[in-house]
């Protein structure tokens, strides 16, 4: 099992939080009823209290296995500084306005570098698709490395805005389709 | 009763610490009515930018987005935290609160000081937003420098009132009096962090008989000595931000253009999220922990279920709060990777197993004691539950590196975290305590309605959970935290939210409606007068000579 994109990671995490909220929503409520009852409710199951606590550990644990297995870009970020990039683009950042490529062209699958700099204040820079949903982000501190590496498995056009508040001034800092992703069959794949 | 004199409610004898306590408390839902308007305004305003006062600018949303938590957090819920420990720790303890005085102190500076923000905003439109990401608080191309400096001043004030506070509650707990007459600082100490409690759990494991049968401090105590030491470090942080913020501005009012570079922002990120997260990871878990065992126990009349496991798990949540803040820099590519994996992945996730230990124990204490009656604070403490039920596993989530590459800084991470936890969890808990303290506070006045109490409660819950659920999923979709959407976008989840919204303010007007009908206008203007009873304690006979010793 492995997610290509953000979209099919947030689907998954969509109904997984979703059906999980209604689960604590439902015990809670089974318990509010049973703690006022005179009758003695049968409980459903036995958990022993070393098992509830071995199941927090693992569900701890076990949620960042699973992302680091099942999510490309984990692994990917955390072994950037070895990865030789197939392009790299500059993307620098002053008095809430991007200076970057007018185009930034991109083959599917090929590993893409920004390298983001700042020069006065905290912005954000993230990659967005025309539905407005959110490819991947990253913070752009002044005085601080930045670099996204990141490998497109989807084709479109997509938009960069600041992730990041840097003054009611910065609420203006989009560029619509800066970023250009071919290399798909017709299906988009 | 009548609206000048609500039902049967006298302020006229009330003690010195019953006033003091509650004038924090009114204050608190003064400004818990503000900060739920101006969330409200914000919402509405993503639905219709031209709504006033914020008419399609920017520069107004973000002035009401910054003052927001600060009146939220500080204004509010300092204030009603700062106002029930207080009161809890002589009621807990019996012994007298150190000093009423420094009590009427800090309600004082926090509301002075959430007000001085308020106003830095309202007036010079300052908006850095409450993360103060350096150099923004110091860029004076964008904001008004006497907005920037009577900002900083209110945030200092309620970082001083925090200080009074800790002081008080450090000073009644080791005070050497009533039943702590022959402990000595060392005891008190052990008990504090939780240490027997661990003790007690080691010794249990060895076949050795317990380390102590007798705690020193009852677990409720504890868990505000503990919440306390990160309530300490975190206004020590705070304090230091706003020191640096209000030296360049006023050097920049000076004249001189000083190199806001100097400061590193990655840095100072890293400082300034350590001393946040233990408001967020430190002190709201532990106070709220130790709220859940009170609560469970006075609701029950029993003693805790697990006393020992939730001591030491007390102590394991100090070494967890001061470790986890590098889950906030999880999109910051300079932060070095080994620490996003421990402090941002790793130690984070211990607060899955803390919370989830608390909520095991407090729903086992209650299970142990049924069938209970399902009175009102009951009814807010599951609701308080479900509230974290729900906000820590979110928290979790969020806290790994590819969750965070496509959730940090959109509406999921305030929305499905920050407000259920502050709005279900937090508060649904702290109105438990209020129904808990109503009748000690107020010398058995009647409620004025039971039916506002119900309605207050569905209302602030379904408006809660439903308001964090539809920006969670606008988050989902890629809706950002910090941006005026203009054009209509996520429409469909920001009515919804708008909606949920409207349900929270229409709760707080019952339930201040609610309030002011018990205890009537001069009621509540009598809470404000001096006192003419000048006990410190609660449910022990006062000794005034006890009293004037500590207070020398």
């Amino acid at each position: 099992m492995t997610f290509a994109t953000s979209v099919e990671l947030l689907k998954f995490h969509n109904v997984a939080y979703t059906v999980y909220a209604m689960i604590i929503i439902s015990v809670i409520a089974w318990f509010a009823y049973n703690l006022t009852r005179e009758k003695k409710a049968d409980p459903i199951v036995r958990i022993p209290f070393y098992l509830y606590i071995g199941f927090l550990v693992a569900m701890g644990v076990g949620h960042h296995i699973f992302t680091y297995n099942t999510i490309p870009w984990v692994s990917e970020d955390i072994m950037r500084h070895n990865i030789t990039p197939d392009k790299t683009f500059q993307i620098k950042m002053a008095n809430h306005k991007f200076d970057m490529p007018e185009k930034m062209e991109i083959k599917k699958g090929e590993k893409v570098l920004f390298d983001a700099h700042s020069s006065d204040l905290v912005y954000g820079f993230g990659l967005f698709r025309q539905d407005g949903s959110m490819i991947s982000q990253m913070q752009v501190n002044p005085g601080s490395r930045n670099d996204l590496l990141w490998t497109f498995n989807e084709c479109g056009e997509f938009d960069v805005r600041s992730t990041e508040y840097a003054g009611p001034a910065g609420n203006a800092m989009f560029v619509k389709k800066v970023v250009i992703v071919t290399g798909c069959d017709n299906k988009g794949v | 009763m009548s609206l000048m004199n609500g039902t049967d409610f006298n302020a006229s004898t009330l003690t010195a610490l019953q006033k003091v306590t509650l004038r924090a408390v009114v204050m608190s839902f003064l400004f818990y009515g503000l900060a739920a308007i101006e969330g409200t305004l914000m919402r509405v305003a993503l639905v219709n930018p031209s709504i006033p006062p914020i008419h399609g600018a920017p520069e107004h949303f973000f002035s009401i987005m910054t003052v927001h938590p600060i009146i939220g957090i500080f204004g509010s819920t300092y204030q009603l935290v700062f106002a029930a420990f207080m009161f809890l720790i002589p009621y807990l303890t019996k012994k007298p609160l150190y000093s009423v005085g420094l009590a009427n102190f800090v309600w004082l500076m926090i509301t002075i000081g959430s007000a001085l923000a308020w106003i830095a905003a309202f007036v010079w439109s300052y908006a850095p937003l409450y993360t103060l990401y350096w150099p923004l608080p110091a860029d004076t191309a964008q904001f008004n420098v006497m907005g920037g400096i009577v900002f900083i001043i209110g945030v200092a004030m309620i970082m001083i009132g925090t200080l009074g506070f800790i002081y008080n509650i450090y000073a009644t707990i080791f005070a050497k009096v009533g039943v702590h007459a022959n402990k000595t600082t060392k005891e008190l100490l052990i008990s504090g962090f939780g240490i027997d409690g661990m003790m007690n759990l080691v010794n249990k494991l060895r076949g050795k008989p317990p380390y102590t049968k007798e705690p020193a401090l009852s677990l409720p105590v504890v868990a505000i000595f503990r919440g306390t030491v990160d309530t300490f470090l975190d206004a020590l942080v705070i304090l230091g931000a706003g020191i640096l913020v209000l030296v360049y501005l006023l050097a920049d009012v000076s004249g001189a253009s000083w190199d806001v570079h100097a400061v590193d922002a990655l840095l100072y990120k890293n400082f300034f999220w350590w001393g946040l997260d233990l408001v967020a990871d430190g002190l709201v878990l532990i106070y709220v922990a130790g709220s859940w065992y009170l609560l469970a126990t006075l609701i029950t009349g029993q003693k805790l279920f697990m006393e020992n496991v939730a001591r030491a798990a007390l102590l394991l949540e100090l070494f967890v709060s001061w470790m986890v803040w590098s889950h906030h820099l999880l999109a910051d590519q300079g932060q070095p990777e080994m620490m996003k994996l421990i402090s941002g992945e790793m130690v984070t996730m211990f607060e899955l197993l803390t919370q989830g230990l608390a909520l095991f124990i407090t729903l086992m204490t209650l299970w142990k004691a049924r069938p209970l009656k399902m009175t009102m604070e009951l009814k807010y403490l599951l609701a308080g539950l479900l509230g974290f039920g729900l906000a820590v596993p979110a928290a979790i989530i969020q806290a790994d590196m590819g969750m965070n590459r496509i959730l940090h800084n959109t509406q999921w991470i305030i929305g499905a975290h920050v407000h259920v936890a502050l709005l279900t969890g937090l508060y649904m808990t702290l109105y438990s305590v209020v129904y808990v303290l109503w009748p000690l506070l107020t010398n058995n006045t009647k409620l004025f309605s039971m039916k506002f109490a119900n309605a207050h409660f569905y209302l602030h819950l379904i408006g809660s959970i439903g308001m964090g659920a539809f920006m969670g999923m606008a988050g989902l979709e890629g809706m950002l935290r910090r941006h005026f959407y203009m054009d209509g976008e996520y429409q469909t989840f920001m009515i919804l939210a708008a909606i949920a919204a409207i349900m929270m303010v229409t709760a707080w007007v019952i339930f201040m409606a609610n309030i002011i009908m018990s205890v009537g206008l001069k009621g509540l203007v009598g809470i404000f007068l001096p006192a003419t009873d000048d006990t410190a304690t609660f449910g022990i006979d006062p000794q005034p000579s006890v009293v004037v010793s500590q207070k020398k």
